[in-house]
């Protein structure tokens, strides 16, 4: 589904992240990509998400060449992705508003797409994501976890085949951390989604991506991927195999720190 | 609660002036009695140049808003736009536009576009700064989920920019209807036969009717608070979400 095909990438001061680097997927796997900040995570999301291009070569979806946002894409942003001016479910309710505005012109809203009556699709996701009993609110009167849950309701409400996330867990606390972790590997197999979490948290990595894409000091040109295949199980987070799996990442992250044990 | 805070506190007001008019016992302080009196005796004439006056600020403000916000807006959202206009806004921006009243006169006469224009030149500069800051500084994470919905440069304009510059242009225009006030005051001492700035400057200066001439004050204090009470209401209504919590 998603092809890195010899993608370069440069920031302005010349410095290069990515180089020919390839790499690709396959609809409804689930991906994280690990590493510390300034590896070039949240480029590599940007690029997928349209919002950015490379310098060099191509980054296809679905053999489409990705060179400004895809209706069928999601985003979901670590915080401060929604209008703090829109109460919880006007905040659902904008993609399919935005299509609205649009018409299923094939640039901004998918052509085949028709919207139909926007409250019913944004009721059933408020419902979906527990959210229904503050639709009411803005966002600075909601709890960090129900305003990601609004973030993902209103991607959702799109019906993309690919979710990209960016450090969407970081800004929780524990429980809130795992109970949303669980939900959107929920999601991701209901709708059989493509799903893509960027992250610095090894443990978040672990948890949700069957394949893992290591990423560690820039520039990037083989992509250095771990098979995951537990990932999102629920018993998988308390197993040894899981400690296992997240100290491995750790060492590959930081070569030449061991692990104690 | 606040409605009854302001009542009390012109009450007080009122009992303050009528204390000091009575221990003062001159011409040039009418207690608020006969300054009520006059109000009432002139009251058609009054309401005449009343309704002069707040057509003219009011008309002032929306030309304002509506240069000045899409302006702001665009500044604000492209860099480009923006080297090119802010030296210009910088230099323009400390200069007391009041000082371009007699040159607007000696161009546009005595018309009431003369009055609106210098209101007009100086709350655009209040309105535009601080919406193009405000533009300015809008989180990237935000207009990048927006653009990722969908949005393209119209809807970003209509769905984020437009309703992220409210509060600042409700502010700004709070900040700005004293001035706007004062400055229709100093268009209405010349060139015009209407408007509170003319009654008051005639009753003080030709007819020496100081009651009548308070009167006048008031009266163009009372815009001023109608004003300032309907930015007030306005950023309740189209701004809830600042008031939430």
């Amino acid at each position: 589904m998603i092809n890195f095909h010899e993608v370069t990438f440069a920031y302005p001061s010349g410095r290069p992240v990515f180089v020919r680097f390839s790499c690709s997927s396959e609809r409804g796997e689930a991906w994280a990509v690990v590493g510390a900040s300034g590896c070039g995570k949240t480029t590599l999301l940007m690029m997928l998400a349209g919002l950015r291009r490379p310098t060099h070569g191509s980054i296809t979806i679905n053999d489409e060449v990705i060179d400004r946002p895809r209706p069928q894409t999601g985003l979901v942003l670590q915080d401060y992705g929604l209008l703090p001016w829109a109460t919880i479910a006007q905040n659902v309710a904008l993609g399919l508003r935005l299509r609205n505005y649009y018409g299923p012109d094939g640039r901004h809203a998918p052509i085949e797409h028709a919207v139909g009556p926007i409250d019913l699709r944004v009721n059933q996701w408020l419902k979906r994501l527990g959210i229904d009993t503050v639709r009411n609110q803005f966002p600075a009167q909601v709890s960090g976890g129900q305003r990601q849950r609004t973030a993902i309701a209103r991607t959702l409400c799109l019906d993309p085949d690919l979710l990209l996330m960016d450090e969407p867990f970081s800004a929780l606390d524990a429980p809130t951390r795992e109970d949303l972790q669980n939900l959107t590997i929920e999601l991701q197999r209901e709708q059989n989604l493509t799903l893509l979490v960027v992250t610095h948290n090894i443990e978040d990595a672990v948890f949700i991506g069957q394949k893992i894409l290591v990423l560690g000091q820039p520039p990037h040109t083989t992509p250095l991927i771990i098979e995951n295949p537990m990932a999102g199980d629920r018993a998988y987070r308390s197993s040894s195999r899981f400690f296992e799996m997240c100290t491995r990442v750790r060492e590959l992250l930081t070569p030449g720190i061991t692990a104690s044990h | 609660m606040r409605r009854r805070h302001v009542l009390f506190t012109s009450l007080i007001a009122l009992i303050v002036w009528q204390i000091i008019a009575m221990l003062i016992q001159r011409d040039i302080l009418p207690s608020p009695v006969q300054v009520a009196q006059s109000m009432v005796a002139n009251f058609g004439e009054l309401s005449q140049h009343f309704v002069a006056s707040a057509l003219r600020v009011i008309i002032s403000i929306i030309i304002a808003i509506a240069l000045a916000v899409p302006a702001g807006l665009a500044m604000g959202q492209m860099p480009k736009v923006n080297r090119i206009f802010s030296p210009l806004v910088y230099i323009v921006y400390p200069i007391p536009k009041i000082v371009f009243l007699p040159i607007i006169l000696l161009f546009f006469g005595a018309t009431d576009l003369s009055k609106v224009l210098t209101i007009v030149l100086i709350l655009f500069f209040q309105i535009l700064v601080p919406v193009r800051d405000d533009a300015a500084s809008l989180r990237p994470e935000l207009l990048n989920s927006v653009k990722s919905l969908g949005a393209g440069r119209r809807a970003l304009f209509r769905f984020v920019y437009l309703p992220a510059s409210l509060p600042a242009v409700l502010t700004s225009l709070r900040l700005s209807v004293g001035t706007a006030v004062a400055v229709l005051y100093i268009t209405e001492t010349t060139a015009t036969l209407l408007g509170l700035g003319y009654y008051i400057y005639l009753n003080y200066s030709t007819l020496f009717d100081y009651a009548a001439t308070y009167a006048g004050a008031v009266a163009m204090g009372v815009l001023g608070l109608v004003l300032y009470f309907l930015i007030d209401w306005l950023e309740r209504k189209l701004c809830p979400w600042k008031f939430a919590n």
